[in-house]
């Protein structure tokens, strides 16, 4: 709104000159930001300022790549790092020209939306005076009076915008239509400001996080961040507010085609909403088949199927008789025949002396094969869970758990190993129900395997605003671009003996859109019943050239 | 009887191939006929279209080289109908709708070309010679489509399996069909402007037609092509947790987008009304098929199912 002022705001007298100079140069700045040539170079920077983030591996997408990218080129990495083209979408240029962008499209859209409530109370624009200039042009004497023919055309224009006047004798018409098409170009832009908000507001206020949950009754709650694997959170949400839910995986099943490739995955699961919980209802578990592409909603999170794999349980019985069972989610690394890899980590029972503990702590590594091909090197040839074996190795040692420093629980910290104090102790391929029986008597045995899935829980309060405003856009786009501004003038003069009357009508349309030049025809050919080409050319390029 | 099924699909999908390529040699001859035709016989009579060449001296050549563009038309006709037939039976065979992989989506995108560019030829002839430059890239991707992004019918993995594949997918191939004739109307308008390749530029329509052409059917493709964005990010929030999140090819569709609507912004601003709006329009659809095979083949991303490991 201070533009309108700068810009209506009468030269101040007796001013300093410095102030003027600001003002003019703010003026010159507002009018040249809101102008279509800038809006036109800032849509190219964003098309520009985009690709990169197609063509670059991208830390909101994928860590694991852009570490891959430094490596491989240490040279420009760094650089490139610095200029934020691993987060191109977060980075501030992005944000300066999306922004730019906005500004300039308010700045030219809002006086628009102001001309065009205006315009729907003027009328339409008088007749002119010579019709051989429009592009569409005809005349024609008809056989009736002029009230006859100005009825037979106000009939004809029964929708459109008209405006009748008399000049002497003659009398005219002048109609317009179309103005939906301004009304659609207004709306598709005011929606896009719109659809930012909605996209923002959900930056700011949404969350989303990942957790792996064994799918044999392993049970996650929305209670806090420290309940997830991975989390990422909105600018605005600490964790401390999240919507408490309750979920329980009673089973997964997937089913494979016979190449291998998935078929189908669900997941029996139970829930327990906000209320529920506050009810106390703390027993009951609602049942959902959770499937991809068929999420859990729930008061505004939704609970996403993403993943699956394997967790092989071991049974440690120890010399002294304790027996320990480790069941922990294995990392599926092919995806397509799901052989796994993980570490599944044991403490001694009952050893209190800290140096002894760390001598004999347990670690089974190696890989799981679902459906196992058998032979001295496992690896897997399907995914289902059909022939399952282990090729795992034994350590026993420190396994650095007490270090304080969070470890993967996919793997053992391998400088411990380098260090020597981690030490291999066994190796073996084992089926379920196998065992083996390390120096010290200590025997491992390979129960079975369970399965797990990955779920993903999402927070977004701005996505049904930014649908919302998705449609409005797209409404006003095809309103827009379907819709032709066009305008008609007619001029009725009868005859001298009264009972004819010679009818010129012209035709202009005001958009950069041909082919108004077909519906003038019919116009035409309806009003004045002549069907030839008279002056006006079917598809006229004349349309196209100028108007607009 | 489903193995069959897919294997008829393949059949008429080589014959596709073969009827397009020989309604491009057809096409071909329409322009060579007509460039030798036109030194000898400047302001021949007009086309007589049952002549006979029983008596080839008093023969426009004319007439032949329109003979020869009519049945050019008649085998894009025949091929775009046996490119459908492709498509409905492989949909049959792997007992799902047919726009699984790359190879079925490479093959829709083409058939919708070519059936827009029917259309249009439909409501104005004259645009005739445009065809060989519409076949040649419909041509070129169908013969990738059948040998590098060839995928045998079958059904799609867990994520795929969603009515929003029918409906995101399905817009965004006609969206792209739609977009690929403007991009070579841009094209040969730019080459027409160019005063260039004359022996080529004289046979088309002129600068003013093609011109049109392309605004026209862009404005058609361009809402599509931004309710198969929409449709998309309301399918990627029901399978992935999010509506939109700057995949690879989520990214470039919107450069895409962008980029049309600067398109639809240059038509409306001074100086750039013609030649640089059809850079622009040329620089939209080259986003287009580097969004289809680029970034499918060589960035990994979500999107890049596509049946090629």
């Amino acid at each position: 709104m201070a533009s309108t002022e700068i810009a209506t705001r009468p030269p101040e007298t007796g001013d300093s000159r410095a102030q003027n100079g600001l003002l003019a140069l703010l003026r010159n700045a507002w009018r040249s930001l809101t102008s279509m040539r800038t809006a036109l170079i800032l849509l190219f920077l964003l098309a520009v300022a985009a690709l990169p983030g197609a063509l670059l591996p991208q830390r909101s997408l994928n860590q694991r790549l852009v570490d891959q990218y430094f490596t491989d080129y240490p040279a420009i990495a760094p650089v490139l790092d610095r200029l934020g083209f691993f987060d191109v979408f977060a980075a501030p240029w992005f944000a300066a020209i999306y922004l730019l962008l906005m500004v300039s499209l308010v700045g030219c859209v809002l006086p628009r939306t102001f001309e065009h409530a205006k315009n729907l109370r003027a009328a339409p624009v008088v007749t002119p005076r010579n019709f051989a200039r429009l592009p569409h042009h005809a005349t024609a004497t008809l056989d009736v009076g002029p009230d006859e023919a100005a009825e037979r055309i106000r009939g004809r224009l029964r929708r459109w915008r008209r405006l009748e006047t008399e000049a002497g004798s003659s009398r005219t018409i002048s109609a317009e239509k179309g103005y939906l098409r301004e009304a659609g170009n207004l709306l598709f832009h005011l929606s896009l400001i719109g659809l930012l908000v909605g996209f923002g507001a959900g930056k700011l206020y949404g969350y989303g996080g990942q957790v792996i949950v064994l799918a044999d009754g392993g049970q996650f709650c929305n209670t806090g961040i420290l309940g997830y694997d991975s989390f990422q959170a909105g600018l605005r949400v600490d964790g401390t507010d999240l919507t408490p839910f309750c979920l329980r995986v009673d089973d997964f099943e997937a089913t494979y085609l016979p190449d291998g490739q998935p078929e189908s995955y669900r997941a029996a699961i139970g829930y327990q909403t906000t209320d529920d919980l506050n009810a106390g209802r703390v027993d009951q578990w609602r049942p959902y088949p959770l499937a991809v592409n068929s999420p859990l909603r729930l008061d505004g999170s939704r609970v996403y199927l993403i993943n699956h794999g394997y967790a092989p349980r071991f049974t440690v019985t120890f010399p002294n008789g304790q027996k320990r069972t480790g069941e922990v989610q294995w990392q599926p690394v092919d995806a397509t025949t799901y052989l796994s890899q993980g570490a599944t980590k044991f403490e001694p029972p009952g050893i209190t002396d800290e140096q002894k503990r760390r001598t004999s702590q347990l670690a089974i590594t190696g890989l799981l094969a679902p459906t196992s091909s058998g032979g001295k090197v496992v690896t897997s040839v399907y995914p289902a869970l059909r022939d399952p074996e282990v090729a795992v190795d034994v350590l026993r040692g420190d396994l650095g758990l007490d270090d304080g420093r969070g470890q993967s629980i996919f793997q053992v910290d391998q400088s411990k190993i380098d260090s020597g104090q981690l030490v291999r102790v066994a190796r073996a391929n084992l089926v379920p129900g196998q065992s083996i029986t390390l120096d010290d008597g200590t025997i491992i045995t390979f129960d079975d395997v369970r399965q797990w899935i990955a779920l993903q829980i999402s927070h977004d309060p701005g996505q049904d605003v930014v649908l919302v405003f998705a449609v409005l856009m797209l409404v006003g786009l095809g309103l827009s671009l379907s819709i032709r501004r066009r305008r008609f003038w007619a001029r009725l003069t009868p005859t001298e003996d009264g009972t004819r009357t010679v009818v010129e009508i012209g035709g202009l349309a005001r958009t950069d859109r041909a082919g108004y030049g077909e519906e003038f025809d019919r116009l035409r050919a309806h009003l004045l019943n002549i069907s030839d080409t008279d002056g006006s050319d079917v598809d006229g390029p004349i349309t196209a050239a100028k108007d607009g | 009887m489903l193995t069959e099924l897919a294997l008829y699909s393949d059949r008429l999908f080589m014959g596709a191939v073969g009827v397009f390529v020989f309604a491009m040699v057809l096409h071909g001859a329409e322009y060579a006929v007509h460039r030798s035709a036109k030194a000898v016989l400047v302001g021949a009579g007009g086309p007589a279209l049952d002549e006979h060449e029983s008596h080839p001296e008093g023969t426009p050549v004319r007439s032949r080289s329109e003979r020869l563009g009519r049945m050019g038309v008649a085998l894009v006709v025949l091929g775009a109908v046996l490119l459908a037939a492709s498509i409905v039976t492989r949909g049959l065979a792997a007992q799902r709708w047919p726009l699984g992989n790359m190879y079925e989506f490479t093959s829709a995108i083409c058939l919708a070309a070519v059936v827009a560019w029917l259309v249009v030829l439909r409501r104005s002839p004259a645009s005739r010679p445009v065809g060989l430059f519409v076949l040649l890239p419909v041509i070129i991707l169908l013969f990738l489509g059948g040998t590098v992004l060839y995928a045998p019918a079958a059904p799609v993995m867990p994520a795929l399996q969603s009515y929003w594949l029918v409906v995101h997918v399905t817009a965004v191939t006609i969206a792209s069909g739609l977009l690929m004739v403007p991009g070579v109307a841009s094209l040969l308008f730019l080459l027409r402007r160019s005063g260039r390749l004359t022996g080529v530029a004289d046979r088309l329509p002129s600068a003013d037609v093609l011109d049109r052409l392309a605004y026209r059917l862009t404005i058609i493709a361009f809402p599509l092509y931004t309710f198969a964005i929409i449709a998309g990010a309301i399918w990627a929030e029901a399978a992935w947790g999010r509506f939109w999140g700057w995949d690879p090819k989520e990214t470039v569709a919107f450069v895409a987008w962008v980029i049309y609507a600067a398109y639809l912004h240059a038509r409306a601003t001074a100086g750039w009304r013609s030649g640089p709006a059809a850079w622009v329009n040329v620089a939209g659809f080259a986003a287009v098929i580097f969004n289809l095979f680029f970034i499918n083949m060589v960035v990994a991303g979500l999107h890049s199912y596509a049946g090629l490991g």
